[in-house]
Order: C-alpha cells, then structure tokens, then sequence
C-alpha cells in the first residue's frame, strides 16, 4: 500500500515526485500550511510537465487560436470547428510515447483510447482515428518487437471500438532508438449546437463517476511522462495502464445516449492523472468546487489508499455532472450499457475541492493553485552546437549519376518510403461506411453522413527536416499537409499538434522547441489554419540522447462537395503529366542522401510560403473544374518517388508513365530532391490548354512532363534516358519491404 | 418485409447494416437491444452485424450464443425464417449451433481489413439468388478470427448437401491457396443451414452496398434476400 498520509514528507520524496523543492516551498507558501502525503500526490500529477505544460505554455500562446469557423480552441478536451450545414467537426492529437516504449501493446491501445475519450466526451461520434509512428532504425533490434506491438495495440482497440483508422504516417530514425513516438489523432462530429465542455457548474448538482472500475494501474503516469529514461525505465511498466476496448465502445455509445438528455451539465473523461485530473479541471473551468466522497468510487481492488485512487490511471472511466434530482435517470442508463456508476461528490460554491474517505477528510485545495499554480518556466534556450557541424551538404563526395533505377529502388524499398499496407490491413479501415479513400493516400478522405461535404485527413513531420532547422521544418510540416489536403480535393480548416521534444531543461532542446513553435505559428498564420487543439510531450530522451525535434500535426481540410474528391493515381493512358511548382538545386535533409549516402546533413528545402499558397490554391481550383484526373503531392523521395507511386498505386490497373524533362538542375537534385510546394498532376489532353492559362493567371509555374501509358517507368532527362524500370517490378519491390524490416 | 438487426454490447457494424437496409434498400428495419424481450413474430429477416459482441472474451462470438435475445433468434430460425450473421454474426451462428463448423484465428495471426475476391458457389440460395453461378464479388474483410474451420465429415456434408455459398478465390475466380486470406478450410467464406434459411459469411457485403462507392457487389446479397422474400419487388 503506498501513499498513507502519515508519511513524514522529506526532501527527498519531494523530489520523487518530480517537483523541485522550490515549487514545493511555493505550494506551502500559498496554502500557508504543510502539505499532505495525498496532497503531495495531487500537485506531483497536476503540476508535473504532463499536465501543466510549464515549459511550453509561454511559446503555445504564439500560436493562431481563432477563426470564423473556430468553436473551441485549445483548453477543452479537443477543438471544434464549424463545417456548415449544422455539423462541427471536433478533432485532437495526442501523444502516448512513454508507456507505448515500455509496454507497446497496451501503451498505443491506451492512446487510442485516451483520444476516443477526448472526442466523445464532447458530445461528438468518433468517426475516424489517425496515427503518427516513429521508431527505431528498422535494424534496430527493439524495433520489430516495438512496430508489432504498437500495432497490433492500435489494431486491436481501434477495430474493437468500431471507429476506423484511416491513414497516418510511419517513420524509422535511430534517433527514435530509445523513445519511440506513438501520436494517436481522432476525429468526431457533433451537431455545432451540441457541444458538451468539461464544466462542473450549477451548486449542488451531483458528481457521477462512470465506466470501469478504479484500479491500481497507472499511478504516477503522468509523472512518468514527465521524464527522461533511464536504465531503470523497464520498472515503470506497472506504471503503464491496461486498455479494454470493449469497456471503451459501451462508454462511447453510452455517452452519445446520455448526452441527447438535456439535464447533462459538464462531463469529462479521466485521462492523465486521473481522478484528480477530472475533479480539479471541472471545478477550475467552472470557477466552482468540488466535495468528492472516496468510498463512492467503484473499485476494483479493496484496501487503495486515497492515494492510490486519486492517482490511479486506470482507463475507461468518466465524470459527469448532471442536473441535482436526475441522478436516478443517469445511473438507469449506465446500467443499462452494463457500466459501474455511483454518485461520488457535490458541486459546491467555493473554489476549493474538498476529497473524503468515509467522512474523513483527506484533501482540502484551492482549485486556482492546483490547476494553474504552476509557474511557466522561461527556460534558457541555445542554439545547439550540431548545426554547426550538419547546416550544409558537403557536395564534393556526391557524383551526379548517370542512371536513376537503382536510387529509385533503394528508396522505395527504404523503410521511410515503402508501401504501409502491412501495418494499414490490420486496422479496420472501412466500418461505419465513411471511408472513401483507403490509407496510404495522400490524405485520408471521409464522407460526412446526411451533407455533400466531405472531411480531409491529414498528418505530417518531418523531423530529419526539424533537426536541421526546427523553424523551416516546423512551417514545413504544416505546408505538406495543407498541401495533401489540396490534393485530395479538400481546403485546411483546422490544425491540431503534438510537440515531440526531447528534455527542455537542456537550452538546446527549448532552443529546438521555440523555433519549431514560431515556425508554426507563422505558417499557419499564413495558410490562415487555426490551431484548435494540441498536445505537447517533453523528456522523450533516453540517456541524454533526444529525439529530433518531432512537431507533428494534422490538419482537416473541407471539401464542399465529396465528389471533388481525387486520388493520386494515373487513371487513364494517354493523360497528360504535369509537374504544379518549381524544381531546385536541394538536397538537404532528403531521404536520397540518407539511404545513399547515410547522411542527415544540409539545409532542409526552402520554402516560399506565397507560393506554397498559389500553388494548393491551383491545384484546387483545378479540382474543383474537373480539369484533372490526379493529384499528388512531392515529398520524401521526391518527383521520381511521386511519380513511381502514381504509377504502381492504382488499385486494379497500375500504370506506365513516360516523362521527358528539361533542366539545368543536377538529374539527382531533379529526380531525388525534396524541392517543396510542387504537386504531380494528371490531366486529359484536352484540358491542357484550361490548365496552363489557369496557371499562368495565378502566376504559378507549370509544366507538362509527360504521359500516363506503357508498362514501364521512363524518365529522360535533357534527351538522355536516366531511369527506365518495369512498373511490376517496382510495385513488387514498394509492397513488400516493410515486412522484411518488421514482419 | 420487416428487418431487425440485432445490437449486442460490443456490435460495431449495426449501423452499418441498418443504414444499407433502411436508407439504401429503404426497408422497414428496427434495432432490436439484446437485453429486451422483442417479439420476432413480425419480423422477415433478422441480421447479426459484425463487431465485438461482449468484447469477444473467452472466444468470438462464444458470450452471445446465451444472450436472453439468442434463444429467440434460434426459434426464429427454426421456424424458417431468415438470419444473416456478417462477420461476429456469422460467429455467433456458429457458436450458438446455427450453422456447423468453428472460426478459428486467421493463419496471419493478425487482423486483415481488405477487399478480396469470392466466388458464388451456390446462387440458388436466399441469400445468393440474385448472382450468377460462379461469378466473382469482391468484397471487403475485416476480421481476426475468421478461419473458418469444419472436420472432414462435415465439409463433406457441406458439399453434398451444396450449403458452402462462398469460396475466397482470385479475380477470375480461381479458388486456390493462394487466394484464401486466412486459413479456412476449403476456402470457406460463407455458408448456409441445410434448410439454406441461415447464412454465416465473413466478408461483409455492407461495406459495398452504398453507391457513395464504385463496388456495389454486396447489393447482390441484400437483393437476393429482398428477391425472396417479396418476389417482384425489385423488378
């Protein structure tokens, strides 16, 4: 049993529960009286980096928060944003990398479950959930254990809830050796007059636990999330909390059914530190206080100390505060779904929350100090020392070679480029009939039930870029994904993020964090995408060693009618290929000096903001006038990468493609180079004409480079053949690496 | 014609199935809550949709068989009237005793979610009437535990008695090895009660019924049902 409250508090078990002493000396300061052993408990959760975002409040505020189409913005369990027609879209990312290391099965299920929780709890239908992966080199002995596990985690609590997983990213990096990341994004939708926050107003109204029981899993894993590894990091697995996915659907559909009552007045699920997490945020949203009797709580083990129980992580489970006298009503429905219950406290007027065991007061805190107590820390920033070192691309060593196929083989059997569907098949990405782009587009496309519209998904970093230069990589990102959006025939509504960094008590880490955070803002500034949700996860350092810097993020595009939507690949011999943006001298950063040449050195790819706005703005418009029959973005791998996947990854007919091209740029640079804003079209002859003036009256650069035909991939550059490869031979090589690395 | 679909806790293709039958086919179709005592007299067709039912602990489909709203399904059945069971569905016909045979793990060992290739190997059925004899839907799967297993007595009863409907096969309908997804003996994707008033299949024809999609095949199957059980009314 731990956590008794006759535990004489000493330095040193201030110091083990991640709070410094001079935080410690300001909680007893404020509350002008010693803390207790639970109250110790409480603040180690609630002002933990987890929960308090000390180190990075001060930069997040630097970011665009607004919009006409803005419902909520950050604070609440996920963003909300107006689609039109009556229906809001409610979205959020969220990171699960710490347990997902330590015990990767039950680390990703309980992300997924976390990010279901933080949609449903809205009032929202989870309709669609995405990821974002990052692990080890695929060498790396770990690795393959990791990649089955997360997976099948995700697979197997995904699928059960009936919410399908529609597209992600996956990505392999030694820098991810020793913390991998696991980002879980989910989508739901809500009528946008039917938005539920996590507000426990109205004295006297009663406090209604729900879902599993309370157990002893999870204590401390915000804490956890809250430091660096270490040797002893595999101890922690107890720490890390046990998903029942089953337990979750009944939570979801009888959450929807609760929330058609209009006696519901706040709800909120219990993720990160738990009960206390819950009470104390209810009670801070709505200037109230909450009294809160333990023995209400149902249980799973008998003798947890209070401790034990406001701190337990165990999953599943949810707040609600209903209107005084409907108690009966609430616990009726819950029993019908076959959940626990039990009516465990009281909304009161003053803001402090008030937590007893049998009568007998255990806790007594201000809300306003727990909550938002913390200070933000302005750690010191510095340039790191390494870009000294990697800020430029020692050209000298490269040859420009004389033929491409076996670069381009090299890269699409390379781990970073290679087809996913061995991880996408074992996700149920198809129930609830929303689904009209499979994963492994550019961007995952979902019809919206009872309008035209159509939702676009999608998520992207980076970080090889965000190394080099966390500010350009960081506007990067949300460039790409405004970017797939515009492919797949939708415009950017709204961006949610989750900052992966390493630990920001090191300058050059808080360096990495503030110039990847200012790079965003300015750049979803300029694309005008606010961000309405988001999540930040320090300390993914194992030994000292960081991760890159890791900001990724999703964004949701609209697409007014679905049948704008366009897929990436060649549909018809004959087409026309056209090429959407210009081409340059870059190859920092790219994944063709990585795999050739094993090397993370240069200047990421420039990137002109006006341009990257013309260029989706084109490639939209073109859309939406059916000018064209594909759209693909460029990116790892670049225009010979674009291409080989829009020729191979027609679904029945894959395609040949025969490209002649003209430049002055090196054919690596022209082939393998990462230039950005550029997106590969197909088009019918016929259209040619309707899309060169619609690009030369937007001033946008556009060329043909070729046509769709043949059974081969045929690039000639300046006249001279560079690339010529069998399409059957690529595809065999794009569909099956993976699983040689993972399998 | 009236059609239910049945929700049990952990049901995850119930909407699915009610949206293909109610707003695609625009039938009289109801929820039917595994825990209220419905009468079933009216009903025509009752589906059991795909999911978890009971989170399926202990096996797939293995809880439900003792679900309160089972028994009546299994009088409804006996009585000739006509049951679907997609995916968990097909599960819980086999657990509770409807249809022969096990689902067993797929041979993977992991969950596969794709379209694959099955040919009609019986289109006199119900559920099959509207297809051509040996031609090839493609339909999607979505399941962990769909290897359908049966000894080898009872595939040959299976045979003899002409209730397999579906063999996963390739595009051109060859059914081989090579084309089985997951393991199940003879190919097996979809079978039928020897009555042939039950049908059990792992693929799910719902997924491919809404013309929001280019693939229509799964309509087959719900015409076929529609077909027989009000003759004309699709014509």
């Amino acid at each position: 049993m731990i956590g008794s409250n006759s535990i004489a508090i000493t330095p040193d078990i201030v110091r083990q529960h991640g709070l410094t002493l001079e935080e410690f000396g300001r909680i007893e300061d404020l509350l002008g009286r010693e803390l207790n052993f639970t109250e110790l408990g409480i603040f180690s959760v609630m002002w933990s980096e987890h929960c308090s975002y000390k180190s990075s409040r001060y930069y997040l505020k630097k970011l665009p928060t607004t919009g006409p189409r803005v419902l909520q913005g950050p604070g609440e369990n996920a963003g909300v944003v107006d689609i039109g027609d009556g229906i809001a879209a409610v979205f959020k990312i969220e990171s699960h990398n710490h347990p997902s290391f330590i015990e990767p099965r039950q680390g990703a299920a309980t992300g997924v479950g976390g990010i279901l929780r933080d949609i449903f709890t809205m009032g929202a239908r989870p309709i669609a959930l995405m990821n974002s992966l990052r692990f080890g080199a695929s060498d790396h002995p770990r690795t393959r254990f990791l990649v089955n596990g997360v997976v099948e985690g995700i697979s197997n609590y995904g699928n059960c809830t009936g919410v399908p997983t529609v597209g992600g990213e996956i990505y392999f990096d030694s820098c991810y050796n020793g913390n991998i990341l696991v980002n879980v994004f989910c989508l739901g939708l809500i009528p946008s007059d039917k938005i539920f926050l996590g507000n426990a107003s109205g004295v006297g109204n009663p406090v209604i636990y729900f879902g599993s029981k309370t157990g002893r899993d999870g204590i401390h894993g915000a804490s956890m999330a809250s430091s660096e590894f270490d040797e002893s990091s595999e101890e922690k697995r107890p720490t890390v909390q046990v998903g029942d996915p089953f337990a979750e659907k009944l939570l979801i559909e009888a959450c929807l059914e609760l929330m058609k009552e209009d006696w519901v007045v706040g709800i909120q699920d219990m993720g990160a530190a738990g009960l206390t997490c819950s009470t104390f945020e209810m009670a801070g949203r709505a200037g109230t206080g909450i009294d809160l009797e333990l023995s209400k709580v149902p249980m799973r083990e008998a003798g947890m100390t209070p401790y034990e129980t406001l701190l337990s992580e165990s999953q599943e489970r949810m707040l609600v505060v209903v209107r005084k006298g409907m108690e009966k009503e609430a616990l009726a429905l819950f029993d019908k779904w076959d959940l626990d219950s039990g009516v465990v406290g009281e909304v009161t007027d003053k803001p402090v929350v008030r937590i007893f065991d049998n009568g007998n007061p255990v806790v007594n805190l201000p809300v306003e100090l727990v909550v938002d107590g913390a200070l933000d820390l302005k750690r010191p920033t510095k340039k790191p020392e390494y870009l000294k070192e990697v800020d430029h691309v020692k050209l000298d060593s490269i040859l420009e070679p004389t033929r491409g196929e076996t670069i381009l083989k090299d890269l699409l059997a390379s781990p970073n480029i290679t087809n996913k569907h061995w991880v996408y098949e074992q996700y149920d990405s198809m129930v609830r009939l929303n689904t009209l782009g499979l994963p492994g587009s550019d961007a995952a496309v979902l019809r919206v039930k009872g309008s035209k519209k159509a939702l676009a998904l999608s998520v992207d970093c980076n970080s090889r870029y965000c190394y080099l230069d966390p500010f350009r990589g960081a506007q990067i990102a949300v460039a790409e994904c405004a970017r797939n959006i515009a492919c797949s025939g939708g415009e950017p509504i709204g961006l949610t993020n989750c900052l992966n960094f390493g630990n920001p008590e090191n300058p050059e880490i808080m360096w990495q964090f503030e110039q990847a955070v200012s790079g965003m803002g300015e750049a979803c500034k300029f694309f005008d995408i606010p961000v309405v949700s988001g999540n930040v996860s320090l300390y993914n350092e194992t030994l000292g060693e960081a991760i890159y810097p890791t900001p990724t993020v999703a964004v949701v595009g609209l697409l007014e009618d679905r049948s704008y939507h366009t897929t990436q690949w060649f549909k018809e011999d004959g087409d026309l290929i056209g090429l959407i943006g210009l081409t340059m001298e870059e190859f920092g950063g790219s994944e063709y000096l990585k795999i050739i040449y094993d090397r993370v050195e240069g200047k990421p790819p420039r990137l002109d903001l006006h341009l990257a706005k013309s260029v989706n703005k084109l490639c939209l418009e073109l859309i939406q006038q059916k000018l064209l029959t594909s759209a693909h973005d460029c990116s790892e791998g670049g225009l010979a990468i674009a291409l080989a996947e829009s020729c191979m990854s027609h679904p029945l007919n894959p395609k040949g493609a025969t490209l002649g091209l003209d430049s002055t740029v090196r054919n690596d640079a022209l082939l393998f180079g990462e230039s950005q804003s550029r997106i590969l079209i197909s088009l019918s002859a016929k259209n040619r004409l309707a899309v060169e003036e619609k690009a030369k009256a937007m001033e946008v650069p556009f060329t043909v480079i070729g046509n769709v035909g043949g059974d081969a991939l045929v690039v000639n550059v300046n006249g001279k053949e560079f690339i010529r490869e069998e399409i059957s031979s690529l595809k065999q090589l794009w569909l099956g690496a993976l699983e040689t690395y993972v399998g | 014609m009236k059609c239910g679909v049945v929700v049990f806790p952990g049901s995850n293709c119930d909407h699915d199935c009610y949206h293909i039958l109610k707003h695609v086919f625009e039938l009289d179709t109801e929820w039917i809550w595994h825990k209220d005592d419905v009468d079933l007299s009216g009903f025509d067709l009752i589906v059991l949709p795909g999911g978890y039912s009971y989170g399926d602990y202990l096996r797939a489909g293995a809880i439900a068989q003792f679900s309160s709203v089972m028994k009546k399904v299994i009088e409804f059945a006996n009585s000739g009237r006509m049951v679907l069971g997609i995916c968990n569905g097909f599960q819980v016909l086999v657990e509770s005793g409807l249809l022969p045979g096990a689902l067993i793990q797929n041979h993977t060992q992991k969950f596969i979610c794709k379209t694959v290739s099955v040919r009609v190997e019986n289109a006199s059925t119900p559920f099959s009437c509207e297809c051509l004899e040996k031609s090839v839907l493609n339909i999607p799967i979505a399941h962990h535990q769909g290897s359908y297993f049966i000894d080898i007595d009872g595939l040959n009863q299976l045979i003899d008695n002409e209730q397999i409907v579906f063999r996963y096969s390739g595009c051109e309908g060859e059914v081989t090895g090579l084309y089985n997804p997951n393991g199940s003996v003879d190919n097996i994707a979809g079978i039928v009660n020897e009555n042939k008033n039950v049908m059990g299949l792992m693929p799910h024809p719902e997924r491919c019924a809404d013309p929001a999609w280019p693939n229509l095949d799964g309509q087959l199957i719900f015409k076929s049902m529609i077909q027989s059980l009000q003759p004309g009314i699709l014509l």
